[in-house]
């Protein structure tokens, strides 16, 4: 029987500083047995437990893309314990992580679908490995349309800042960069915050039109009632939950909402069941 | 039913034959209480008490136990690397385990043994695990297990259930691991005809001494944000002082925390029972909290064993009746009484302060 607690040693092989602030770092990982990776199959929208040892470990999502290959990445905001920890190590260091965990966005409902990927702050992680995912030359084609809102509080905080560039410049994806407020005379892109930046760009709500929203609770809260607004029904509406989590495999039994388990039972759960559960998250 | 009759010297012999094949526990005194406690050479079980203190569960899944070590010593190859703990593989059997917290491994089993996860820690122990019931002749007026999914005669999730009439003991094989236990005991005398028929006499005359009760039929129809925003929560759990003692008694509880321990270079990942009654439990590394106040965490409790488990596994509740955490609570909150409330609660004729403002 194998231990489903036991993490895949990794090794840090690159860590990069993504915010002004210093307090994201996104951390490149090399799995020290390469048979590990095929067992670390993904899909954008998991996450996993980072075990620092000795310090403990954290629920992080995946930012890296099934598409990329070689390596898994997390972006990391430094706020508690282990990723203070995090935060000091250095490239070549060994640690663990074990998943992947949780439900991935509903792919297979996506295909053929617009997708409206909408996010706010740090939580923009999963959402870069979905849009790597659907980019990819041999996904692209399973979707129509693909819009982005993302914001941040200011041009430094806005995580990937060289893809979201790049992205900018492509006909195959509709990139809508907001930061609440910036004095930068050269920023090209909007002003604004994500839900005002979404009542004027996001495409209306249909049946073939679904919004992944990711973000600081505030953001959502004001998102909400402007897809309404644009008709998004909210079976369309798809979320991804954080809780405090310890096993990750629906065992402990601390991120429960309702009967659900966040790390088990989600963290992707659409707007719909999230209406019919306890706001415990 | 194969009745196995065995006097007293023929326990007395056959406990020690097991000593030699099993890790033997049964309930041994503990200042004024019983608990179950490995059973040295000579020792008996008790056999004469109402139930111990603390549940058995720490036979199978231990208040803490190591997961991994592992070694903070940058010379060392396997330095920051997990290696798992070597797990004692020994059978194990537990003597006088009462029907009730048998039951409660069964339920419990859902949570550790599951269709997308295993955890070995808990499933190797458990499966190393005979467990020999002893069948209640006088329960406490705290105990509800007849309408718990058991009773005082319950064989679910026994391997053996032993019957104490007088001085004599019958044994009465439920499984396979049950009937290998006897065996390693010797015990063969097979009993008098009549005996069966005095055993559910006995049975009949026990599950009639069970006075409390639970109401559990109307729980999986009602919806869970019906219960949940219910009005008597607040109210119900006022007294609570969130100490925690009613999840650590609990057979049922099941939650855990993980944590590492360093000792200089070296370390170990363990994991420790917790308690959804601790504001830890839930905080985020933010500071938020989705269970701030402490009726929340008391409401998690209660809809958790009597609502959520309910719904999740359509088998009844997640509770066997033993009635610990009534007997230890020491603000007196009573399961049974928010079993009922919440069976019962109608939002239609909630007449609370909202609906009629």
């Amino acid at each position: 029987m194998q231990n489903p607690y036991l993490p895949y040693p990794v090794r840090i092989d690159q860590i990069t500083v993504e915010t002004e602030d210093k307090s994201l770092k996104t951390f490149k990982f090399v799995f020290i047995n390469p048979d590990d990776e095929k067992r670390f199959a993904y899909k954008s929208g998991q996450f996993a437990e980072l075990s620092v040892t000795g310090m403990g470990e954290i629920p992080i999502g995946i930012a890296s893309s099934p598409t990329e290959k070689g390596f898994v990445k997390f972006t990391v905001f430094r706020t508690g314990k282990v990723t203070s920890y995090l935060h000091s190590m250095k490239q070549g260091e060994i640690m663990g992580i074990r998943g992947p965990l949780g439900n991935a966005f509903p792919w297979e409902t996506l295909e053929g679908k617009n997708v409206v990927i909408i996010g706010g702050g740090f939580a923009f992680t999963t959402l870069r490995s979905s849009i790597i995912t659907m980019l990819d030359p041999a996904n692209r084609p399973k979707f129509k349309d693909i819009h982005v809102i993302y914001g941040a509080r200011s041009p430094g905080m806005l995580l990937y800042k060289d893809e979201l560039q790049a992205w900018a410049q492509r006909s195959d994806i509709h990139m809508n960069i907001t930061v609440d407020g910036t004095d930068d005379p050269n920023w090209k892109f909007h002003k604004g915050f994500v839900p005002t930046i979404t009542e004027k760009y996001a495409p209306p709500g249909n049946a073939d039109t679904y919004a992944i929203v990711c973000g600081p609770p505030i953001m959502i809260k004001f998102t909400q009632p402007v897809l309404d607004n644009l008709g998004y029904s909210h079976d369309n509406i798809i979320m991804s939950l954080e809780n405090r989590m310890k096993c990750g495999i629906g065992i402990c039994g601390r991120c429960n909402i309702g009967k659900d388990l966040v790390c088990k039972d989600g963290p992707v759960f659409t707007l719909s069941q999230l209406n019919t559960m306890p706001k415990e998250y | 039913m194969n009745l196995i009759q065995i006097d007293a010297q023929s326990w007395a012999k056959g406990i020690e034959k097991l000593k030699a094949v099993y890790r033997t526990f049964g309930p041994k005194k503990e200042k004024n209480d019983l608990e179950f406690k490995e059973l040295q050479a000579g020792e008996l079980p008790e056999l004469h008490f109402q139930n111990t203190r603390m549940s058995p569960k720490a036979l199978v899944y231990p208040q803490t136990q190591a997961m991994f070590t592992y070694s903070l010593d940058e010379s060392r190859e396997d330095c920051r690397i997990l290696k798992e703990v070597k797990r004692d593989e020994k059978p194990q059997a537990a003597i006088g385990i009462r029907p009730c917290d048998a039951l409660a491994f069964k339920l419990v089993q859902r949570n550790f043994d599951s269709r997308e996860y295993q955890d070995v820690y808990w499933i190797n122990a458990y499966e190393a695990t005979t467990l020999v019931g002893l069948a209640c002749d006088h329960p406490c007026s705290t105990c509800f297990c007849t309408s718990a999914g058991t009773g005082p005669f319950g064989e679910e999730g026994l391997d053996v259930l032993l019957i104490q009439q007088n001085d004599t003991l019958y044994a009465k094989a439920i499984t396979q691991k049950g009937e290998s236990l006897i065996q390693a005991a010797g015990w063969k005398s097979a009993a008098a005809k009549d005996a069966a028929g005095n055993m559910d006499a006995l049975k009949t005359k026990a599950e009639s001494e069970i006075s409390a009760f639970v109401e559990t039929d109307k729980l999986k129809q009602k919806k869970i944000m019906e219960i949940y925003e219910a009005p008597f929560w607040e109210a119900e759990t006022f007294s609570c002082i969130n100490c925690g003692t009613c999840t650590f008694v609990c057979p049922t509880c099941w939650c855990f925390d993980i944590q590492d321990e360093t000792h200089g270079k070296s370390g170990v990942r363990m994991r420790n029972w917790d308690t959804c009654m601790s504001p830890l439990f839930t905080i985020h590394a933010s500071g938020h909290n989705p269970r701030e106040h402490k009726y929340e965490r008391v409401r998690q409790r209660f809809m958790h064993k009597l609502k959520y488990y309910v719904d999740k596994y359509n088998d009844g509740i997640q509770c066997v009746g033993c009635g610990r955490c009534i007997r230890s609570c020491p603000v007196n909150i009573d399961i049974r009484k928010i079993c009922n409330k919440m069976n019962s609660f109608d939002p239609q004729s909630c007449s609370c302060e909202v609906a009629s403002s």
